[in-house]
């Protein structure tokens, strides 16, 4: 445990190193949610049908979806592609350590920093000046909490599952330009999930991307109420033990057909 | 530029010695901008085909990302069923005008767009030696393809707000909407010519002028009556947006401007805002050029 502990650590503050252009980053993404904030203003405006979520929701599960960009803006690991295009990735096999938790816990601190270094100004400046609302309780800040943490779990088994697939695609190009498409509709960061149609409801319910994005929103909110907090965030770890069974397996089965080239 | 005569370019290649540089089989060019501008794309293009799975799968991709904004614009208009007395396909026409010109300006401002990098390894002063001017060659310096993803998106929309819209199309229409298109363009292109010029000043590339330019791409796709008061007159006055999208559209579908009150004969005018708004940033490109320091790198 004590090594991955360590890799977690270096990668996390290495990356913590990145504040300059993480505060450029901030104010990039309120200026973002404010044109968001407007459009959405404009919608409910516009009907006085009742709705599956009331507009002060959606400006709080906007700004929480700006505050949380980075979670979900993820592919393969650059450095792990550039080490298998060079062919050092003999190094990473001598190492005495389990590859698959190594590259996991890479993943991890990867989503984490930037995670941290933007949420949270932007989260303070959302709540001041631009309308986000507190938690509804001190439970649901807690169950947020940890929706959020398996949030950074479950996106992190999927970008390590893509870094894994660099064996086969080598480049990873296509995949960093086409899962971006499928995660943001599917987590919310799009638009909130409550507000797609009815038809797609019970599929979204069941994939993966809801716990990336949506679930914690809700939860922070009560949206979820506080009960059934705790079933969601199963439905998180659920699919990150699902996929990093899948991981695993993959990577064993990329390794055994592995050929690393002089270089 | 056209001035310069072929022997003056010969000859200013022969002191720099330029050969071995991959534009060397422009020699026989004509001393033409366009010319060799046409020249430079056809090599950009070429070199980008060599990866023709790579490009296949990043056109795709981008049209992935552009498809789902316009279906999440639908999801919102068949939840919400109008946006403040706007209907669907008339949004769907601000969103084709905007998508197409900001594709368009995309996939030709790629060299301003990577200016930065030019900056920190300094190979900008190389381009001082070139007997060009520096704009061109920069603008010249790449072109991208993939962007026919974004492009394939806003002329889908633009194509179905067109048969779906209950406007005259001929002739009016369609040169007005062709107006705002290249006109809108040209704004985005100004954008990315300035945000290139800011990095002689800051050297790192700032993320923060995205918010203009991808920003506005966003903003454009919907009317300017639905934003905030200052919001509003920050995409006129300062950066003129709204010129070369939502007037333009306004005087397509022969609706009053709820916004500003503007009145009618200027909305089919103020897209040439969005050239002068060009020509004006080249003006400051140059001014950033003459404040040039090289890094040294």
């Amino acid at each position: 445990m004590r090594p991955y502990l360590a890799v977690l650590s270096a990668r996390f503050r290495m990356l913590l190193q990145y504040r300059a252009a993480a505060l450029a980053g901030c104010a990039t993404q309120l200026f973002w949610g404010l044109i968001r904030v407007m459009i959405f203003e404009g919608f409910y405006l516009s009907s006085a049908a009742p709705q599956p979520m009331s507009f002060p929701q959606v400006v709080t599960y906007i700004w929480l979806g700006q505050g949380m960009l980075l979670l979900t803006m993820f592919g393969p690991d650059a450095e792990v592609r550039a080490m298998i295009q060079a062919g050092t990735i003999a190094y990473e096999l001598v190492r005495p350590v389990r590859l698959y938790w190594l590259w996991y816990c890479r993943a991890i601190a990867a989503r984490f920093a930037p995670l941290l270094l933007r949420a949270v100004p932007i989260l303070i400046v959302a709540g001041v000046f631009f309308g986000m609302r507190a938690p509804a309780s001190r439970g649901c800040a807690a169950l947020w909490i940890l929706s959020t943490a398996a949030a950074v779990l479950l996106t992190s088994s999927v970008a390590t599952l893509m870094t894994i697939s660099l064996f086969w695609t080598i480049s990873g190009e296509g995949m960093n330009r086409i899962a971006p498409a499928i995660i943001w509709t599917f987590s919310g960061l799009l638009i909130p999930l409550p507000l797609l149609p009815n038809w797609v409801q019970p599929a979204i319910r069941v994939l993966p991307f809801r716990g990336m994005g949506d679930t914690p929103f809700r939860v922070y909110m009560g949206h979820i109420p506080p009960e059934q907090a705790l079933l969601a965030v199963a439905h998180q770890l659920a699919w990150t033990a699902a996929l990093v069974l899948l991981g695993q397996w993959i990577l064993n089965r990329g390794l055994r057909r592995l050929v690393v080239q002089g270089g | 530029m056209c001035a310069l005569t072929r022997g003056a370019v010969l000859r200013a290649r022969k002191k720099l010695s330029m050969c071995a540089h991959p534009m060397s089989s422009i020699r026989h060019g004509s001393a033409c901008a366009p010319l060799l501008y046409f020249r430079y794309i056809g090599i950009s293009i070429r070199s980008q085909m060599q990866y023709r799975a790579s490009f296949l799968m990043m056109s795709l991709g981008m049209f992935l990302i552009t498809a789902t904004e316009i279906l999440s614009i639908w999801a919102l208009f068949s939840r919400f069923g109008s946006l403040r007395g706007w209907r669907l396909e008339e949004v769907a026409l601000f969103y084709g005008i905007v998508s197409t010109a900001f594709a368009i300006a995309e996939s030709v401002s790629r060299g301003f767009d990577l200016f930065d990098r030019m900056i920190r390894t300094g190979g900008f002063d190389r381009l001082l030696l070139r007997p060009r001017s520096t704009a061109f060659q920069v603008a010249a310096g790449d072109w991208q393809l993939m962007r026919v993803g974004r492009l394939a998106v806003g002329l889908i929309a633009l194509t179905w707000a067109g048969l779906k819209l209950d406007v005259r199309w001929f002739p009016g229409g369609l040169a007005l909407a062709a107006l705002a298109i290249l006109c809108a363009a040209c704004l985005f292109y100004g954008l990315f010519v300035l945000q290139a010029t800011l990095t002689f000043w800051t050297v790192e590339g700032i993320e923060i002028a995205n918010c203009v330019t991808y920003g506005g791409n966003e903003t454009g796709q919907y009317p300017l009556s639905i934003y905030r008061p200052w919001f509003r007159k920050f995409f006129v006055f300062v950066v003129p947006l709204a010129c070369v999208t939502y007037f333009p559209v306004l005087a397509i579908l022969g609706r009053e401007d709820a916004a500003l009150g503007t009145p009618r004969w200027f909305h089919a005018a103020a897209p040439l805002i969005g050239i002068a708004f060009l020509l004006v940033s080249l003006r400051v490109w140059q001014f950033g050029v003459r404040h040039y320091r090289s890094t040294g790198s």
